[in-house]
């Protein structure tokens, strides 16, 4: 089935056919306590400190929360608020690498999940630290335990990868098929279901027959090639595109029965049970017109930018953007020093040229945000009252269903910042709820007051 | 700037990355939100498309209309420009020449009048179609009424002699000071009104209704022309196709009806939407997008709208023409259209997935 919007961008596609390479060991490491949705966790280390690789940094916080661990063996140089992707400086742990890459002594291999019952295949994911890769981050544990209510029959295993320049996700399921295939089995378990499906966009037939041919026969997988279409990747429109269900505004895919997962996050739980390993590593895709050497690499999380742009060549003297993630959704960095986390997917630099700065026009109502919105909204109408700050009128045009997905201002013939405005909105409206639910709270409690003296 | 490969063999540390250059600063590195990269359109592109689909239309009355037209070219052109610079100025904004639409503005106001228009109407027509029509509420993007039409419309009800005296196509041979006559559409409603027939009114073949060979203002005469250009715009994108089709399919279906009961007192559907400014109208007028509904579906409505009230106009109405009233009553619909036909979000279906499920 295919959703009404979306946008068909320039794919960019170019590092396709580059093997996953491991980026050598560096000599330091950044490894911010907060990578994924949720509480961040507490930390166990102070400086001074001398770590094991695969050892834990922090201790999850809840249950929404995970912990981060040691990319390698070496001293902890300090415990502080440090340069990090999203923007402002978190708190984070720097390692000095001692070279050793010693392993720590506490891993727990599980084995095979075969024989494992869901709690521990849960407990064993959240311990190393597993989030979902396809950049939002939420913890997989979280999205493993759907509540009792939810009658989920149905594992989605996103390999759009619709992001242009982006193909990490590509490569894994090309290079680590058998592993991707386990994981879905694996994670089939945990949830009790008995089916899976497989979403992959058409122009990348390999990595499906590559899915198919790599999956086991306990494993009830069926695979679909997608039209090529942005956002293909989205949680809700990937679901609609397979199954025709349609995921309600404000909801959750558990609420159509359905738990989407990454194909990287398949392997890395695959991991963490079968070999007891904590998400210390990922694949990225660095690449773009201005960086000299573009490569897919396996890299550790705490990688600094710096390190890793060194290694693919450094970029070229006319490079006017870097951003974490694709082109449509991404994050533009600033400092050189921030390092890779488990959500970054890539790292794309951009031209001088490719990376201008528009300055938004007038909205002319063209409509042809209202034709590439694939949730249905009208972005003209929300930019125009967003800009005016008349945000409590956000929420009768369901600013919170608006997945930032970017098409709108992407076709946008003004340049108008429309994702940004929504970003803000989005938060802004958020606010006003909160307020709201608040004074009736309140209130209640005043009149209960009143009732009782 | 390069950066040294701060990496060594497999396994051994290195020393930190350390770039030859300068270090990459944030003063290099432009930082913004998402969406980093863009389909490549700008208002300026859609303009010139608009422009150029224009341009059949244009060089049929400039055929038909000679010298006069082209002087009523010239004058709105440079009336519309010289306004919106002045507005942008007096309100000490920076001058918005460079979109093109000011441009688009004045060559549809062009258009829009007869090629014999004193040059003092031309002059008032772009200060009103820049000053009143679009200025005033903010400029581009914030108009209610299409600009070239409020004008149109002013000088109709302003000077209704020089509006409706119509120079006879000659050629490009055609003097500044031709011979007058109707248009079709008038010759029509006069004979009708003195209680004579169609027939009688002497209107002309379809043919010549068609490559444009009648009276009128002077850019909307040809239809094939007009058509042609529409017809382009569509193709490239740049008007979608709602407007134009239930504009003409509804004056069509209404002029229809009236023709078949009773054929001596309504003209064909054909001489309606050859005649006079419809094509002009719905490929070109009615399909401007700030004064036009955002939804595919608003479109449809709007479209309709400005067929029903054309048509009404020209049967049952005092003037002849209803095309430039019926756009600019749909206009002011826009807000309430807009607000009827808000999609559905995603996910806020009637069916539900076991439903889909089962299907």
């Amino acid at each position: 089935m295919k959703f009404s919007g979306g946008v068909h961008p320039a794919y960019h596609k170019d590092t396709a056919g580059l093997q996953i390479e491991a980026m050598p060991l560096l000599h330091r490491y950044v490894v911010p306590i907060a990578q994924h949705l949720g509480a961040p966790g507490k930390v166990l280390v102070a400086k001074g400190d001398r770590v094991a690789r695969w050892q834990p940094l922090s201790e999850p916080v809840g249950f929404v929360s995970v912990p981060v661990h040691a990319p390698t063996s070496g001293t902890v140089k300090q415990v502080a608020a440090l340069p990090h992707p999203l923007g402002r400086p978190m708190l984070a742990v720097e390692i000095e690498s001692d070279g050793e890459d010693r392993p720590w002594e506490g891993l727990a291999p599980l084995g095979d999940w075969r024989t494992l019952d869901p709690a521990a295949l849960r407990r064993a994911i959240q311990a190393a630290g597993v989030v979902g890769l396809g950049g939002a981050t939420f913890p997989t544990h979280v999205k493993l335990s759907p509540p009792a209510e939810k009658k989920v029959d149905l594992l989605v295993l996103n390999g759009a990868e619709c992001e242009p320049y982006l193909t990490a996700d590509h490569r894994v399921m090309l290079e680590q098929a058998a592993e991707v295939m386990e994981g879905v089995g694996l994670m089939m378990r945990v949830l009790g279901v008995s089916r899976a499906c497989v979403g992959i966009e058409s122009n990348k037939p390999d990595a499906l027959a590559a899915l198919r041919r790599a999956c086991p026969a306990d494993v009830a997988a069926e695979f679909v090639l997608l039209e090529t279409k942005y956002p293909q990747g989205s949680e809700k429109h990937l679901i609609y595109a397979l199954c025709g269900r349609r995921v309600p505004p404000g909801g959750l895919p558990m609420d159509v029965g359905c738990v989407v997962q990454n194909v990287g996050t398949a392997v890395a739980c695959l991991e963490a049970v079968r070999d007891g390993l904590p998400m210390t590593e990922r694949v990225a895709t660095v690449t773009g017109a201005a960086i000299n050497v573009p490569h897919n690499l396996r890299v550790r999380v705490g990688a600094p930018l710096l390190d890793v742009l060194a290694h693919c060549g450094g970029v070229t003297p006319d490079v006017g953007k870097v951003i974490f993630g694709g082109p449509m959704m991404g994050i533009g960095q600033f400092d050189m020093d921030v390092p890779l986390i488990k959500g970054t997917s890539g790292v794309l630099c951009l031209r001088d040229d490719e990376a201008v700065l528009y300055e938004g026009g007038p909205c002319i109502r063209c409509g042809a945000c209202v034709d590439a919105c694939p949730m249905g909204l009208v972005p003209s109408a929300m930019g125009l009252i967003a800009e005016r700050f008349r945000f409590e009128e956000l929420g009768d045009w369901h600013v919170l269903d608006c997945i930032e997905c970017g098409s709108c201002a992407y076709v946008c013939p003004s340049r108008r910042p429309l994702v940004q405005h929504f970003k803000r909105g989005k938060a802004e409206w958020r606010d006003i709820l909160e307020e709201r639910r608040a004074r009736t709270e309140r209130d209640a409690k005043r009149a209960e007051t009143a009732a009782t003296a | 700037m390069t950066l040294e490969p701060g990496t060594g063999p497999d396994g051994v540390p290195t020393e930190p990355a350390t770039p030859v250059a300068e270090p990459i600063t944030p003063r290099d590195l432009i930082v913004s939100a998402s969406p980093h990269v863009h389909a490549g359109q700008d208002v300026p592109w859609i303009m010139r498309q608009v422009l150029l689909a224009l341009l059949p239309g244009l060089l049929a009355g400039l055929w038909f209309f000679g010298l006069g037209a082209l002087r009523v070219l010239v004058l709105a052109v440079a009336g519309c420009l010289a306004c919106e610079w002045a507005c942008a100025r007096l309100v000490k904004r920076p001058a918005t020449l460079r979109d093109y639409s000011a441009v688009v503005t004045g060559v549809l106001l062009a258009m829009n009048l007869p090629s014999g228009s004193p040059w003092w109407l031309v002059l008032i027509g772009s200060i009103v179609a820049i000053g009143l029509g679009k200025a005033v509420y903010g400029g581009l993007g914030y108009n209610p009424f299409n600009p070239a039409l409020v004008a149109r419309v002013f000088l109709l009800i302003s000077f209704p002699v020089q509006m409706t005296t119509w120079v006879v196509p000659q050629g490009p041979g055609t003097a500044l000071d031709a011979a007058t006559g109707a248009t079709p559409l008038g010759a029509i409603k006069e004979a009708v009104g003195l209680g004579r027939t169609v027939a009688d009114a002497g209107a002309p073949g379809l043919r010549d209704l068609l490559v444009g060979n009648v009276g009128g203002s002077f850019g909307e005469v040809s239809a094939l022309a007009l058509l042609l250009g529409g017809l382009w715009l569509l193709w490239r994108g740049v008007i979608r196709w709602q407007v134009p089709v239930a504009f003409m399919a509804v004056t069509s279906l209404v002029t229809g009806i009236a023709h078949l009961a009773d054929p001596a007192h309504y003209a064909s559907p054909l001489v309606h939407l050859l005649g006079g400014g419809l094509m002009l109208g719905a490929w070109f007028m009615a399909t401007d997008m700030v004064t036009s509904p955002v939804t595919r579906r608003g479109l449809l409505i709007f479209g309709a709208g400005c067929g029903l009230l054309t048509a009404v106009i020209r049967l049952w109405g005092g003037y002849p023409e209803g095309v430039s009233f019926a756009i600019l009553l749909m206009n002011a619909a826009t807000p309430l259209i807009d607000r009827w036909t808000r999609p559905r979000v995603f996910g806020e279906a009637r069916k539900l997935y076991r439903e889909a499920d089962a299907a």
